[in-house]
């Protein structure tokens, strides 16, 4: 619950004179090197989203197969690979990265008032890795792909004559240490950066779900590490350690990658419900409901995460006991993030709301959230899992949470900070539409999958029975539609960077710190150190028709004395 | 810091420069290297006495008190914030989590388990295949 007060002629100067991240250097070598973590958040985000095209792409290619039973478009070896393609890319180089790496790295520090991350030679360096990680994922393509799916399971992964699978490995390892220098990063900027005045319990939600994401990557990603190495010594040297056929054993590799990718569910999750947070409360213009409750919620997630993973494991071999174990406490799951989803739509009960695009895309994210959540409940529990596992309920399951909740909250980030990163509007009718479009085409894609799942149709699978055939057609039309809408929102962002209208400081009425600078910010945030006070007290903060934009009027806030310095020390 | 020590620091005050780092008196250190010492050879002497099962718990216990002592006093966590003791415990627990559910699980499905390869397989597979136990390999059999 903080805010920077600044002095509105701070704004118009900055402003005024130009100067602003953007400008502040040129070259290629300025972007290059540049250690400012708007410009690598911005770095981030181009690349993240390069890669969604080309995951999306491969979704399209495999839907598109899938269009009739037996051969439509390629042979089956080369649809394995198109869904391990779809699969790896979209997990571990867009959806991990993109909101904590991209727009995390845009918007934390200036949440913070502060001029940059505690470690800014880190934050390129995790650039660079997970640049060097994409790199070997494609160099893996070269060498004769991967059919293994995203999750590498042993036996086959250790036994495919694919040639990629050592190179995708070793990507993926070196993804794993980007996602661990960005969470160390952004825990010891959040320690240590917070302005005087911003106790715990003052910052912006979207940073108490930063801070548990960073916990999870920090305390996860390295298990992933030293599993896929072990699975790199398992193939290169024939040493048994997952394979059976060497003595290994197969359900132990389970074990050990879920304890990793259970929790990489939720550093993709975690803080797509932070960017919520901040969307439901700046478009209601209403102070955020149960802030407590949902920032503890954060941190109950990221610790259930680590106590779940073998829900995913149900019918892989594991013992009953342990079935039944990870079953109870999967449900405990459900409880932080009910608590998040309720005081959402109470913080829009009463709520002045703006139907922005970003609020188009919280009020999706809350519909398939709940969707996505929901069904999640029918997979922990035993019985039923038996059934659907490994069908295509559980790919609308996860579909739900990690693209209709986590890439549609980021894409609603994305319109909620684009003013603030390219200092352009973008024309709102076509971003509501291309939000509309997306929906509808979401659910055509994967509503029909439940039904898909629910009467038997396995995953992964190349060839189908007729009777399946209807509900496929449904979800591959909805793919087209899906993918209308992201080229509608694509040209509608591009468009406002060509010939938007110049956006204010503070264009949808936030009050968290990054509203208060300039928009684009200066390269170092803030000409004067912000002062602090509530952050989701909408109260002061009135619409201003010269600005074409919103200011807060200190006269109005009734957090901060006049007369007296809001500061009052005692960050940790 | 609760803990106080000479001349470092005092000088540090003086100059008005910022502490580097914490310095633990030498004393401390050599009685902790001492410790670790005689907790190795204590390790390698309880080997010689058969007490059943209980030879890997005394043996992961001793390994315990020396990682604690090692926490404590190299890695300076009785003199850091209390959060560092907290992150660092809370991070040892999740490992201990994770290994214990991993035994937990596999002890209970472990006899149902082949042991290398299964019956069949083993005299079928080619003493050079991937797959092969180390003990088939064509040098073995040559031999």
């Amino acid at each position: 619950m903080t805010t920077l007060d600044a002095p509105r002629h701070d704004i118009l100067d900055t402003t005024a004179t130009g100067d602003n991240y953007l400008t502040h250097s040129r070259g290629f070598l300025s972007w290059a090197l540049t250690l400012d973590h708007k410009r690598i958040g911005v770095m981030y985000m181009v690349a993240v989203l390069c890669s969604f095209f080309l995951g999306g792409v491969f979704a399209l290619l495999l839907r598109t197969e899938l269009l009739t039973p037996g051969r439509t478009i390629v042979d089956a070896d080369t649809y394995n690979q198109f869904f391990t393609l779809h699969g790896a890319i979209m997990v571990f180089l867009v959806i991990i990265p993109s909101i904590p790496a991209a727009l995390g790295n845009f918007v934390l520090p200036i949440m913070l008032g502060a001029k940059d991350v505690a470690f800014p030679r880190l934050n390129l360096a995790s650039f660079y890795l997970w640049i060097g990680g994409a790199i070997f994922t494609l160099y893996s393509l070269a060498v004769g792909g991967f059919d293994t799916g995203w999750t590498f399971d042993t036996p086959y992964s250790t036994t495919t004559t694919a040639g990629g699978v050592i190179p995708v490995l070793m990507g993926v390892f070196i993804l794993g240490f980007s996602s661990i220098f960005t969470g160390l990063n952004f825990i010891v900027t959040i320690h240590k950066l917070r302005p005087p005045g911003m106790t715990w319990f003052k910052m912006p939600l979207f940073l108490w779900a930063l801070y548990s994401t960073a916990l999870i990557q920090v305390l996860a990603t390295p298990v992933l590490a030293i599993t896929l190495c072990l699975l790199i010594v398992e193939r290169t040297l024939n040493i048994g350690i997952f394979n059976p056929s060497m003595g290994g054993d197969p359900v132990l590799y389970q074990h050990f990658f879920w304890f990793y990718s259970h929790p990489a569910v939720y550093i993709m999750i975690v803080p797509a419900m932070g960017i919520i947070s901040e969307i439901i409360a700046v478009h209601s213009h209403r102070h955020i409901f149960g802030y407590t409750y949902i920032a503890f919620s954060s941190v109950a997630i990221a610790m259930f995460s680590f106590i779940v993973w073998g829900h995913h494991m149900f019918t892989s071999g594991q013992s009953g006991v342990m079935n039944t174990i990870f079953s109870l406490i999967s449900f405990s799951v459900g409880i932080p993030s009910a608590v998040k989803t309720f005081n959402w739509v109470m913080t829009l009960y009463k709520g002045t709301i703006s139907l922005t695009a970003p609020m188009c895309y919280g009020l999706a994210f809350l519909f398939l959230f709940t969707i996505g959540g929901l069904t999640g409940l029918h997979c922990a529990t035993l019985a039923t899992d038996v059934h659907l596992h490994d069908t295509y309920f559980v790919v609308a399951h996860f579909h739900y949470v990690m693209m209709g909740s986590a890439l549609i909250a980021m894409i609603g980030g994305l319109h909620h900070w684009w003013p603030k990163m390219t200092g352009r509007m973008y024309h709102e009718g076509t971003g509501i539409a291309g939000c509309i479009i997306i929906f509808v085409g979401f659910n055509m894609t994967f509503f029909t999958q439940f039904m898909l799942g629910s009467q038997g149709m396995p995953r992964r699978y190349y060839d189908y029975q007729p009777e399946f055939q209807t509900y496929h057609i449904v979800s591959t039309i909805g793919a087209y539609i899906m993918a209308a809408g992201f080229v509608t929102t694509a040209v509608c962002l591009m468009q406002s960077l060509m010939s938007g209208r110049r956006a204010p400081a503070n264009p949808w009425g936030g009050r968290s710190l990054e509203w208060q600078c300039a928009s684009p910010p200066r390269h170092d945030n803030f000409e004067h150190p912000p002062t602090v006070g509530d952050c989701y007290d909408f109260t002061p903060v009135v619409w201003d028709e010269r600005q074409q934009g919103y200011v807060v009027d200190r006269a109005l806030d009734t957090h901060i004395p006049h007369g007296k310095s809001p500061n009052t020390g005692g960050h940790q | 810091m609760s803990h106080t020590d000479p001349s470092p620091h005092s000088a540090a005050h003086a100059t008005d420069q910022p502490l580097v780092g914490h310095l633990v008196p030498v004393r401390i250190l050599i009685s902790t290297a001492a410790a670790l010492l005689a907790l190795t050879i204590i390790t390698v002497a309880v080997r010689y006495i058969d007490v059943g099962e209980f030879n890997v718990w005394v043996a992961i216990g001793i390994a315990v008190v020396k990682a604690a002592l090692v926490a404590t006093f190299f890695m300076h966590l009785k003199w850091d914030r209390p959060f560092n003791v907290l992150v660092f415990v809370g991070c040892t627990l999740f490992v201990v989590l994770m290994i214990a559910f991993c035994v937990l699980d596999t002890s209970q499905y472990r006899d149902t388990q082949f042991t290398g390869n299964p019956p069949m397989a083993q005299e079928t597979l080619d003493a050079n295949a991937p797959g092969a136990p180390i003990t088939q390999k064509k040098a073995d059999i040559n031999r």
